[in-house]
């Protein structure tokens, strides 16, 4: 049986520069922040980043490493805006794609589907068509002749997403309340790579939640990365809560500073200077 | 009892949004539209649906009678069973809304919030507004970016539906032949100068204008000592 165990670093060296990278989780809940900061020490760069929003496109934009996001949203939940994210995007540090949330969700399904797009009712009239002059509508061939937005498939060249465990073959499980789109990330991807809290035996998955639990399907995963803490500072429900103390510091550090701190060195040295900051 | 604060005249106003709305989910953005779709199910619309904010939905009581993630919670949207009341960083007189970004969206002034759910929402469920802080700089002549729907660009979308939007001020609905922001009740207090002060767009006025309606007893109860005990409705909205 293949064994996807991998090493984060090893995950972010299958990426290369100016792929299109889904990002799970949302807002400030539930990131793959152990692969973004792996993401962050390669040299990986000119991306589009596909997220649902957080610290996750807030320190890949502030790094200089995203030519494109496409998010409907970027926020930390608690601290409402995402201030690296805005001030990199106030001195125009990369395009935006900017969709509603239910796009967003179609955008997936439709590359998850192997569709080209699916109808949605959402963005006509808004000013989302005015600055994405690429979008298209299409009319309902059926009587009610409805005319729908298009949108487009979000198809990935690779995802990164988070769950609580997972075994050594990708089945992932979530056990917080909200699996948010992170099975849908994978199936809209050609690679998908999933950090855990921690890696079980296939036989316990069940043991911590029902089989409803087991989000993340192997056939969908290419590597699976042991990554304890692998969501700080964003929340891991039930196994911790989001790290407000340091979100705020996060929030508050110019980015040079924050980066030189906490990001100079590996995931030993994150942790270490993230228990010294708070 | 003391005297009813600004703050509990606005919680009855977003109260009343979801009056006889049935059972369907009220999506309360903001302190005070919480403590008023509260109200409302421990009142006059006890079939209404909350949320516990995350992923479950919850009585009043914090009992948890169902469960509705993220991506459920798009889904309900798009089906139309839930009136939402959203906050709006800018709104025009025929129900623009902004929360993306001020200034040009090329290269804006102040990245703000992003589009979020607004676009998807204004054209499938009924959606409300909240400004805690009526002034000439929510209440603009033209939007930056529309991201919630006005009745000028619905252009007829068959689920489109803006009933209210309620301020620290007043109610304002839509009730013109134009579908134009009309001032539907002024909170005790507030004089209609004050409102059209505030306001930076020509805003209908009729002829008489009652005020929001005062709370009952049992309410009052219901607010101070029940939903929101500790007072966090005047962090929103003072006096």
């Amino acid at each position: 049986m293949s064994d996807k165990t991998m090493s984060a670093e090893e995950a972010v060296s299958r990426l290369e520069s100016g792929m299109t990278v889904g990002i799970g989780g949302w807002g400030s809940r539930r990131k793959p922040m152990a692969l973004v900061r792996a993401l962050l020490r390669s040299p990986v760069t000119d991306l589009t980043v596909v997220s649902y929003g957080g610290p996750d496109v807030g320190m890949l934009a502030a790094a200089g490493r995203v030519r494109r996001v496409v998010a409907a949203f970027a926020t930390l939940d608690s601290i409402p805006l995402e201030p690296h994210y805005q001030a990199a995007r106030e001195r125009g540090a990369f395009e935006l794609t900017e969709v509603d949330e239910a796009m967003f969700l179609w955008g997936l399904r439709a590359a998850a589907h192997r569709l080209p797009f699916l109808p949605v009712r959402a963005g006509l009239g808004s000013d989302v068509m005015r600055v994405s002059p690429g979008l298209r509508t299409v009319t309902s061939p059926y009587e009610d002749g409805e005319t729908f937005v298009a949108m487009p498939a979000l198809r990935l060249d690779a995802a990164l997403v988070h769950v609580n465990r997972a075994d050594r073959r990708g089945n992932g499980q979530y056990l917080g309340p909200d699996p948010y789109f992170d099975d849908l990330f994978c199936e809209a991807a050609d690679a998908a790579y999933v950090s855990c809290e921690r890696i079980v035996d296939t036989a316990e998955l069940t043991k911590e939640g029902p089989p409803q639990s087991l989000l993340i399907r192997r056939h969908t995963v290419t590597g699976v990365v042991e990554a304890p803490q692998g969501a700080h500072f964003t929340s891991c429900a039930p196994d911790y809560g989001r790290d407000e103390a340091f979100q705020k510091v996060y929030a508050t550090t110019p980015w040079p500073q924050f980066a030189a701190r906490f990001l100079a060195g590996d995931e030993r040295a994150y942790r270490a200077a993230a228990g010294e900051a708070t | 009892m003391s005297a009813v604060t600004r703050a509990e005249y606005c919680v009855v106003a977003c109260a009343e949004a979801w009056r006889g709305a049935g059972e369907i989910l009220a999506s309360p953005m903001g302190v005070i539209p919480s403590v008023g779709a509260r109200l409302a199910r421990c009142t006059f619309s006890p079939e209404l649906l909350l949320t516990d904010g995350e992923a479950l939905l919850v009585g009043v009581d914090g009992v948890v009678e169902g469960w509705l993630p993220y991506r459920s919670h798009l889904e309900l949207v798009m089906g139309g069973r839930r009136h939402v009341m959203m906050g709006a960083s800018q709104i025009d007189r025929f129900g623009n809304q902004n929360i993306s970004c001020i200034g040009d969206w090329e290269k804006p002034v102040r990245q703000l919030l992003g589009v979020r759910g607004a676009p998807v929402n204004s054209l499938n469920n009924p959606t409300s507004y909240w400004v805690p802080r009526h002034s000439r700089r929510v209440f603009v002549e033209r939007v930056d970016m529309v991201c919630g729907v006005g009745y000028d660009r619905a252009d007829g979308a068959r689920h489109h539906r803006i009933p209210r939007v309620v301020s620290d001020l007043g109610v304002f609905d839509f009730a013109t032949a134009d579908r134009s922001m009309r001032l539907a009740s002024l909170h005790p207090g507030v004089s209609v100068e004050e409102v059209r002060g505030a306001t930076a767009f020509e805003l209908a006025v009729p002829e008489r204008v009652p005020f929001t309606r005062e709370p009952t007893a049992e309410e009052l109860r219901l607010i101070r000592e029940v939903i929101d005990p500790d007072g966090v409705r005047a962090r929103e909205v003072a006096g």
